[in-house]
């Protein structure tokens, strides 16, 4: 009889079990419905049109994020202009090129300790390097180079796991027909591997919209009234870099500094720009998730 | 020929960016440091209980930002390590595949929320509430900051932990069944220690996180130097640190300026003794099948 006992106990505390995981996973999604409710009935009263076309205030009521958004827009352009080529060609390398020695096994330790540096060490990185040693200064430069550095490790994974899942039959055909390793490369490993990759980039881009540490580290200035010059220009020859070197702000940079006012006015524009933060990186990622599924499935070799 | 051996050498080039940027950080951090290290001698660094490196009289004691990093991590681990463990074990072991499916790309939703959010709702939202239940809560504390910061953590924690349970082989959990055991017997005594390694990272990787946030803290926690062990006080952590002497104007080549690389350094190594200590720990407990 006593064995009924003990089965009957084991059974409860099974179920318990499963009830106590339900509702730890619970305590993680509830808080998150919490903040996005939060920041939602706090700051979508100021999501309007002029809130978007409207530069930072002393006046909580008039300020926007006309400076910070254009800010986060050209950091981003600067950041995959950097981090998409050279995250694509170092995952390539790795997977298709490299031989097995020493410096691929330096390297391949340097991809995982880096994903492991906190944000911020790459905020002083640049401050040391891109801001003072190669005197790009407190611009947009300095912050998409810092950026590309954070989320290189990011898309190198991602390109190296697309890369591998392609099957060595593919490269043996291509080899058979004397394709050379550079044209196996370029006409079916990168084509049949770019939605992985994309994965990647959307993920690593996401990361890189959020940061403040390492851009606060560099010197970005919290308050700014101005947009970068424009990069297209009326006469010839109708492109302008001046917008590299220019100071500006960005989003994240925006909210920190709207968070830590006292005025409760500042804080409801910081929930605002919170909301477009958090919309903004949950696209982004939820694009790359769906991605992800959706090549899982049709992906037969 | 000539053109695949030069784009070969373009594409280890750009492998080696990697090594660049950690021999970069080692060069800034070392270097500043050396200068910062001239004035300052380690010992006082490391035994001076007092921070007030912008003062006329100066203390650079490190302990005093360490113990704010320390207390905030240790709440936030104690949140991360037994939630994330819980949801994995939960979704790898219990879960219904349909809920499994959901709930795994929703943890990896939470953990593309940029910090900063987290910070403004540790300030706004759970401090407010923590003070409703303790009165005396400054607005300012690294409970409230730990908290939110755990719980940003739990994602890294859940997810990573899954995935090693899920590694785990069939047979293991058939072979525990046949032998009568529930799934929570199964769960804890085979598929636990089977998948310890993948855990272990896990729970190194959260501990890298929390020893690195920044923001939630800088926000949260509130920027004064406090040699405390009290979550229920304000305190400045190294990273929080950092982020004040970078908002202010502080001259190129000046101590302060200086300080900060050596609050960096101290940073790197913390998280690089933990990188390797979770090195030793997968390759210690690694299960082979």
């Amino acid at each position: 009889m006593d064995i009924r006992k003990d089965i009957q106990r084991r059974k409860r505390l099974d179920a318990l079990f499963g009830v106590l995981g339900l509702i730890a996973l619970m305590i993680g999604v509830l808080t998150f419905v919490t903040l996005f409710a939060d920041m939602a009935i706090k700051g979508l009263g100021r999501l309007d049109w002029d809130f978007f076309t409207s530069f930072p205030s002393r006046r909580a009521g008039q300020a926007g994020i006309l400076s910070a958004w254009v800010g986060s827009t050209l950091v981003m352009v600067v950041t995959a202009f950097f981090a998409v080529p050279l995250g694509v060609a170092a995952g390539v390398y790795l997977e298709e090129y490299a031989r097995k020695n020493w410096v691929t096994d330096l390297i391949e330790i340097n991809i995982t300790n880096l994903a492991g540096v906190p944000s911020i060490v790459y905020g002083l990185l640049a401050l040391g390097l891109f801001v003072y040693q190669f005197g790009f200064g407190q611009s947009i430069l300095s912050a998409g180079l810092t950026l590309a550095l954070l989320i290189l490790p990011v898309v190198i994974v991602a390109t190296r796991e697309a890369i591998r899942s392609i099957p060595q039959a593919i490269r043996e055909a291509s080899y058979a027909l004397g394709a050379t390793q550079w044209q196996t490369v370029r006409y079916h490993i990168l084509p049949y591997s770019s939605a992985g990759i994309l994965t990647g980039i959307i993920i690593g881009m996401a990361r890189a919209i959020g940061e403040t540490a390492p851009i606060i580290t560099i010197g970005a200035l919290t308050f700014i009234a101005f947009l970068p010059p424009s990069p297209v220009r009326p006469e010839p020859p109708f492109l302008s870099f001046e917008w590299l070197l220019s100071p500006f702000t960005v989003m994240p940079i925006q909210m920190f500094n709207w968070t830590s006012r006292p005025e409760a006015a500042f804080q409801v524009n910081a929930a605002a720009a919170g909301f477009v933060l958090v919309v903004m990186t949950l696209a982004m990622n939820g694009a790359a998730i769906w991605l992800r599924y959706r090549l899982r499935r049709n992906l037969k070799w | 020929m000539v053109r695949e051996r030069a784009i070969e050498a373009v594409l280890f080039l750009a492998a080696l960016v990697s090594v660049f940027t950690t021999v970069g950080i080692v060069y800034v951090l070392v270097k500043e440091s050396v200068v910062f290290f001239q004035q300052v001698s380690i010992v006082e660094f490391l035994t001076d209980t007092q921070w007030t490196p912008l003062f006329d009289d100066a203390h650079f004691g490190i302990m005093v930002l360490l113990s704010g990093t320390l207390t905030s991590s240790v709440v936030a681990l104690s949140i991360a390590i037994p939630l994330g463990t819980l949801i994995a074990i939960y979704l790898s072991e219990f879960a219904p595949f349909k809920l499994r499916e959901i709930a795994k790309p929703f943890l990896e939703l939470l953990g593309g929320v940029p910090t900063i959010v987290y910070g403004y709702f540790a300030l706004l939202f759970v401090t407010p509430l923590l003070q409703k239940i303790y009165p005396e809560l400054p607005g300012f504390n690294l409970l409230a900051a730990g908290i939110v910061m755990g719980i940003m953590i739990i994602p890294y924690v859940a997810s990573i932990s899954e995935d090693a349970m899920r590694a785990v082989p069939m047979s293991l959990r058939e072979g525990s069944y046949a032998m009568g055991a529930t799934r929570l017997q199964t769960a804890l005594h085979v598929v636990f220690p089977a998948a310890f390694s993948g855990v272990a990272a896990a729970y190194i990787l959260g501990i890298s996180r929390a020893v690195g946030e920044t923001m939630i803290l800088a926000v949260a926690a509130g920027m004064q130097p406090n040699l405390t062990f009290n979550p229920l006080e304000p305190a400045a952590t190294i990273t929080a640190y950092i982020v004040q002497v970078a908002l202010g104007d502080l001259p190129h080549g000046s101590v302060g300026y200086q300080t900060i690389f050596a609050a960096g350094l101290s940073l790197m190594l913390i998280t690089l003794v933990f990188n390797i200590a979770g090195h030793v720990l997968r390759k210690r407990f690694r299960e082979a099948y």
